[in-house]
């Protein structure tokens, strides 16, 4: 039996429904026969009537509903269409269920997920990576699962958990990934994985570029060089303690992120590490992002848009020469 | 309504004292819509106030120690000096707080209504209120109409006191009146004198019957004039003179009481009483705060989740 990223993610969502009557699905054709823009919804309505609900394109109104519902006691998961539309519901996330345990001392156990990165031919807003974006305020924790593992246990741990939790789950994995089958437990939530060990450099990665990060890393190991590579899971909480470890080991730092390139979760990583661990450094540590444009539409653009194993590869070569 | 004056005139005079730091948002002219909002409302319903319904509020429950407690930034309030003045809430006394981006409590309000009818309760109602400025948002006509698809049992009374802080009407919508968008949200709409108690308390008071009987969402159009600044800061020097002659300019809180001295339901000596007990009430509540704690930055618990172990560390 064979697994995708996708279909882990529906799963988790029908073992939450199935053992959590607190649950609901609430967002843009989820329901229905339907089951959503990308089916991670699919056949969910019918297995749980009333509860996976269709929602006018209203994002504002979608996350201030789940809010109010979370603050009742429910525990609402919101399928954004996409990462990119969560930009009209900033307000609600951002200020009102980021801030309302803080103000009010309740709080609000809301999951969004965020279909998120780019997929060929997506242009500018259908593509975006936000997770830099809600890690920036407080009073909300981001996953960016990288596995479908990882995308199935992250999920189910997200609904636990009484915070908002923003759920970055990536298209291109969508399909890619696949696993034989589907853990019980994962690691616990704000744990960093090793993806991979070696004694050259650091690569730290999280969602789609921790794959490209993981093929750079093979490329490498052909030229004999051993990279260790970082899965973050979530970036935040940040798992600096074991980004230091592993730079520690390595002396050298190199992290790749698909968001745009000012500030983000690459950024966060090099200050952590340079502000609590710069005698472990053997070279100035180093990134890749997205270019600073919107994303492209063109294959041939987007494909020179984001970071990919070739251009991690090329960039942790220059790092290993200094 | 004469505690809420009462209060909010004493809030005032402490501002400009300078013993209260941040704003002080007052709900004169506006207390008789506001207190119908809070009266017909029991246990179990959802109360969303707005920044001008410390009448609503009071009615509602709301004891007077937490209102003096905010303002006067007690480290004992419900707020605990992390919010101040009408940011206020309960959520677990189903009063809402507020976040001061105008319409986004709307939608927050059906929230918790569906989760009540996911859990099975029964006769409950949510009121949410909002001002004619909070009604141009885009954030208000999403969840107005969220809310009649989801057909919960909401009552949206929007106060129209004809200034959003400084802008008059005329530059805040160009339709006729602003009762006739309920049509377009699939809401049952009424208008109604807001300076007036008695139509206040049969016209919200019937709405808020009519959502509980499981009719479509309501909307409630109150027409007043703000008879303040927009906060204590604001001299209000825009409001002109003829605006302050028109009928919907009464003072509610002086025709209710003109109302029941000449209905012979009370005296004048009666009010005279009432008014007194209102002041000691109030006075009782602002030297109880004035006496406790202020929050220390030190000793705060900086964590925004209520999940520990996930915060994030930066040291």
């Amino acid at each position: 039996m064979s697994i995708t990223y996708l279909e882990a993610i529906r799963e988790a969502q029908a073992k939450l429904l199935r053992v959590d009557e607190r649950v609901f699905i609430y967002g843009q054709d989820v329901g229905g026969t339907f089951g959503g823009a990308f089916k991670a919804t699919k056949g969910l309505a019918k297995e749980f009537p009333g509860r996976v609900l269709n929602t006018p394109i209203s994002e504002d109104a979608i996350v201030g509903t789940a809010i109010g519902a979370a603050i009742q006691g429910m525990r609402p998961i919101v399928e954004m269409q996409f990462a990119d539309f969560s930009s009209i519901a900033l307000n609600q996330i951002l200020n009102n269920a980021g801030t309302h345990y803080w103000r009010t001392n309740v709080p609000v156990p809301i999951t969004i997920r965020l279909p998120s990165g780019g997929t060929k031919g997506s242009g500018p807003f259908h593509s975006q990576s936000m997770e830099s974006i809600y890690a920036h305020y407080p009073g909300l924790i981001v996953m960016t699962p990288a596995t479908v593992e990882d995308a199935y246990t992250m999920l189910i741990e997200a609904v636990a958990i009484d915070d908002p939790v923003i759920y970055c789950e990536h298209k291109y994995l969508y399909y890619h990934l696949k696993a034989d089958k589907l853990p019980e437990k994962g690691l616990p939530t704000g744990r960093a994985r090793i993806a991979r060990e070696g004694r050259d450099l650091t690569i730290v990665s999280y969602s789609a570029m921790m794959q490209e990060s993981l093929a750079a890393a093979e490329e490498l190991a052909r030229e004999g060089f051993e990279a260790e590579v970082v899965d973050l899971r979530t970036v935040k909480p940040l798992d600096a303690d074991t980004v230091l470890a592993s730079v520690a080991r390595t002396g050298r730092l190199l992290c790749a992120g698909e968001s745009f390139p000012w500030g983000g979760a690459t950024a966060e990583v090099i200050a952590r590490v340079t502000s609590q661990g710069f005698h472990l450094l053997d070279a100035a540590p180093q990134r890749l992002n997205a270019k600073d444009t919107p994303i492209p539409y063109h294959p041939n653009l987007w494909s020179a848009h984001r970071p990919n194993a070739q251009n991690i590869a090329a960039k942790a070569r220059a790092l290993l020469r200094e | 309504m004469l505690l809420t004056r009462t209060l909010e005139e004493k809030l005032v005079s402490l501002y400009r004292g300078g013993l209260i730091t941040g704003g002080v948002y007052i709900g004169k002219g506006q207390e008789a819509v506001s207190v119908a909002c809070g009266l017909f409302l029991q246990q179990g319903d959802i109360f969303a106030p707005l920044i001008r319904d410390q009448a609503g509020r009071s009615a509602f429950g709301e004891p007077l120690i937490d209102v003096t407690r905010t303002y006067l930034g007690s480290r004992l309030g419900p707020m605990r000096g992390r919010d101040g003045n009408i940011h206020r809430g309960h959520p677990r006394k189903n009063e809402l707080a507020m976040i001061s981006h105008l319409g986004a409590m709307i939608s927050v309000t059906v929230g918790t209504l569906m989760a009540k009818r996911f859990k099975g309760e029964k006769n409950f109602v949510g009121l949410a209120c909002i001002g004619e400025g909070g009604m141009q948002t885009g954030s208000l006509h999403e969840g107005m109409n969220i809310a009649a698809v989801e057909q919960v049992p909401l009552v949206v009374v929007a106060t129209n006191n004809h200034y959003a802080y400084s802008t008059p009407n005329d530059r805040e919508f160009a339709c006729h009146d602003l009762v006739d968008r309920a049509i377009g949200y699939g809401f049952e709409g009424y208008s109604l004198d807001g300076t007036d108690l008695g139509t206040c308390l049969d016209v919200i008071g019937g709405a808020v019957k009519r959502a509980r009987a499981g009719r479509p969402p309501q909307l409630v159009v109150a027409s007043v004039l703000r008879l303040s600044g927009h906060g204590e800061h604001d001299d209000a020097s825009y409001v002109t003179e003829e605006i302050k002659r028109q009928p919907f300019a009464r003072d509610c809180l002086k025709v209710a009481e003109q109302t029941i001295i000449d209905l012979n339901l009370v005296d004048a000596e009666t009010l005279a009483e009432w008014r007194k007990k209102a002041a000691a009430q109030v006075d009782e509540a602002i030297a109880a705060a004035q006496k406790e704690p202020a929050p220390e930055g030190d000793k705060e618990d900086w964590c925004a989740l209520s999940t520990r172990d996930l915060v994030d560390s930066f040291e």
